[in-house]
């Protein structure tokens, strides 16, 4: 791969999926790629990286997409976010949803689908205080193949031993030789979609609860900043946004404000409430002094 | 500095799982059976226990069943690490008073996601 191959596919990436790549990480490149190149019959990556041009095919494009993203996952991950949603968001909703009745979650990079089980899975421990209520999951994924193995809800003995507790296997699982199946209750709580988050989602509708951990983090600031901007078009105002435990919206978006001890937490800024002064203005010392 | 009792009837396994929680600062002794462990327990009890099910002269389970009878033994916190995979072992173990469940092989990420869970880290 030549530098100006490597350059030409920075490119490719980050257009069609936000994806930023530094110049260090050929070697990420060829790991993910050298694979692919074998089951596409090219003969090496130079190769590859010609076919996508303007006449390559969009089943290839979107093949060498899907092998640059990373889709580690498990279930419960980072747990924190699973304690906000029983102990803050879901009481507070219920609250807030009393005549509507209706709730409303989305998994914006569910990747194999272990956070949408997973609050599935919270919502299900907690059905005693939810009588009534009708709760819409909904995960979405650039990528085809990881939804695929989302949606048919099959683990394997190490993916269901990380962050799951015995109990929960017990309960929401079937076995199948060596293999975990989430229960068919559990899989038809969530609905799933594939969507490119650099892509217009506003046909969407609103989410009470937006969980979008773990892929700004692959974004430039300019991409970081339009998909939160979009994103807090989809929250109504009693709402949650969820972001990854290496991300947050400061300095990037002043349409959110952290909730108070809450890590990752964040909801839309009312209107008219004073934005941060960080943002949006030329003479930030200022007006931070001013206020 | 918490202490772990390791009971396996192998000393490889003793030794790997012996490897891994000394790196998450436990104290380690070791065990052979399900008798030298109840032993052990009777001596001091450990704050958790890495637990075989299939060994010689007492097998985990037994050994569970008896821990649990004893004085203090409801205190430690007992994961059970075997290559017993099925629903019915696991449901037995749970029922018993296993706090959580291992499926053999494990690694590092797994022991430490399942100390997690039961807050020993």
């Amino acid at each position: 791969m030549t530098p100006s191959e490597y350059g030409f596919l920075k490119q490719f990436l980050k257009s069609r999926s936000g994806l930023v790549l530094s110049d260090e990480k050929q070697y990420l490149v060829e790991s993910r790629l050298v694979p692919v190149t074998r089951r596409t019959g090219h003969k090496n990556l130079s190769a590859l990286i010609a076919d996508l041009g303007p006449r390559g095919s969009e089943d290839l494009k979107n093949t060498v997409v899907e092998a640059m993203t990373t889709n580690e996952s498990f279930f419960f991950r980072d747990k924190t976010p699973f304690d906000h949603f029983r102990n803050t968001m879901l009481p507070n909703l219920l609250e807030g949803r009393r005549s509507q009745k209706r709730i409303r979650i989305w998994c914006a990079a569910a990747s194999t689908g272990q956070e949408p089980y997973s609050l599935g899975m919270c919502l299900q421990e907690d059905r005693h205080k939810t009588a009534g209520f009708r709760f819409e999951i909904l995960g979405t994924d650039i990528s085809t193949e990881v939804l695929e193995k989302a949606r048919t809800g099959v683990y394997s003995q190490f993916e269901v031993q990380r962050g799951l507790p015995i109990q929960m296997l017990l309960k929401y699982f079937t076995q199948q030789g060596e293999l975990w199946q989430v229960s068919p209750e559990l899989r038809a709580m969530v609905q799933w979609r594939k969507l490119n988050l650099l892509e217009n989602f506003s046909h969407l509708g609103t989410y009470d609860i937006i969980y979008c951990r773990n892929v700004l983090i692959y974004f430039d600031q300019d991409t970081k900043r339009d998909v939160l901007q979009r994103l807090a078009k989809q929250i109504p105002e009693d709402g949650y946004l969820v972001l990854g435990a290496a991300e947050t919206v400061v300095g990037l978006s002043d349409a959110f404000e952290p909730v108070p001890q809450h890590r990752g937490l964040y909801r839309p800024r009312k209107q008219g409430a004073a934005a941060s002064p960080r943002l949006g203005s030329a003479f930030p010392t200022l007006k931070a002094m001013n206020s | 500095m918490k202490h772990c009792l390791v009971v396996d009837d192998s000393s490889v396994i003793r030794k790997v799982a012996r490897r891994i929680l000394e790196d998450m600062d436990f104290s380690i002794s070791e065990a052979e059976d399900g008798q030298q462990a109840l032993d052990a327990c009777r001596e001091s009890m450990p704050d958790a226990i890495l637990l075989d099910w299939n060994m010689p002269v007492m097998d985990g389970l037994e050994f569970l069943h008896k821990l649990r009878e004893e004085e203090g033994g409801e205190k430690p916190l007992v994961v059970f690490c075997t290559t017993e995979n099925d629903v019915s072992h696991i449901a037995k173990a749970v029922r018993a008073g296993a706090n959580e469940y291992i499926m053999k092989p494990f690694d590092r990420d797994i022991i430490e996601a399942k100390f997690q869970e039961v807050g020993l880290i």
